[in-house]
């Protein structure tokens, strides 16, 4: 579940210079086939005709989620905790998170120094993949019974890979 | 509370900010692709086995780096352009589970062990949920 996204929160020049390498593709392409850039063209436009409006409400839950979740209530439920409450913390601390992964990775660090199973850690990493904010951008593609069946796997499968992760841990210290 | 919903905006803003230049890249490299290969994209890569689909799928996105939201956005493009919902599927858990670029930076935070192994059943869960995902679509109808 990881996000391949950025680690500080400055504007990266990385995303711009991808677009600037973009442009200059089919400026290329331009010199060799002007009729297939302007039938690209046509397609582009329609495509962001029907992803900007998506766009604008995926940014607006991305600024709720923002706004209402920290990382430190989520160590708060996650800290010690096992059982039943840490694997549902560890759930809804994984589908809430937003933003890259790598503050995750020092929180999970230190939970984990402090204690915290690894199952838990797996299971946060996954359950991450449930992305809230752009379930509307999934929707308006899949459509809401694809959406939802995927969400079920994706809580399932983040679950069985808590529980794969402990026993490969378990069977590793006992060999160890 | 001001404060907090500044820095909630801000926060959002930067990310908009970084997500708008690869999505718009993404849709103008999908078109471009969709015009070249219109054919190919149906009965070529794809299409053959649907785990293979799943496999090709599951590669691509682990390798793939860059927002969830460009995932979604490609993966949705190709499927209207002919790309089977295994491959689709697999690409964009994938695309969000596993992680080749972030794995120096999981193995130094979480330990080489707990990295590789849970890339590796990530990598493996996104072919199972692909296909899954694609046989209870069907069941339900």
């Amino acid at each position: 579940m990881r996000d391949k996204q950025k680690t500080g929160r400055s504007i990266g020049k990385g995303s711009w210079l991808f677009l600037v390498l973009v442009l200059f593709f089919y400026g290329l392409v331009a010199l060799l086939d002007v009729g297939l850039v302007i039938k690209a063209m046509n397609s582009f436009t329609r495509l962001l005709d029907k992803v900007l409006p998506v766009l604008l409400i995926v940014f607006i839950l991305i600024f709720v989620v923002n706004l209402l979740l920290e990382p430190a209530l989520v160590k708060k439920y996650l800290g010690h905790r096992s059982g039943l409450t840490g694997w549902l913390a560890a759930l809804i601390g994984g589908v809430l998170s937003t933003g890259p992964v790598y503050p995750w990775y020092v929180l999970l660090k230190d939970l984990r120094e402090k204690g915290m199973k690894t199952s838990l850690a797996a299971v946060f990493l996954y359950s991450r993949a449930v992305k809230l904010p752009l379930l509307p951008m999934l929707i308006h593609y899949f459509g809401i019974t694809y959406t939802l069946v995927l969400l079920g796997y994706l809580i399932l499968f983040s679950i069985f890979s808590g529980i794969a992760m402990e026993q490969i841990e378990y069977r590793q210290e006992s060999l160890d | 509370m001001r404060d907090k919903i500044k820095k909630s905006a801000r926060k959002t803003v930067v990310s908009f900010l970084n997500v708008l230049p690869i999505i718009f890249g993404m849709l103008l490299l999908t078109s471009l692709v969709v015009a070249l290969f219109p054919e190919q994209l149906e009965t070529g890569l794809f299409g053959k086995n649907n785990v293979i689909d799943a496999w090709i799928g599951a590669t691509l996105g682990g390798i793939a780096a860059g927002h969830p939201l460009v995932s979604y956005v490609l993966g949705g493009e190709l499927l209207h352009s002919g790309v089977s919902l295994y491959a689709v599927t697999a690409l964009i858990v994938s695309w969000v589970t596993v992680g080749v670029a972030q794995l120096p930076a999981e193995v130094l935070m979480l330990g080489k062990r707990f990295a590789i192994y849970r890339n590796l059943l990530c990598y493996l869960s996104a072919i199972a949920i692909a296909l899954l995902t694609v046989f209870t679509l069907h069941l339900i109808g």
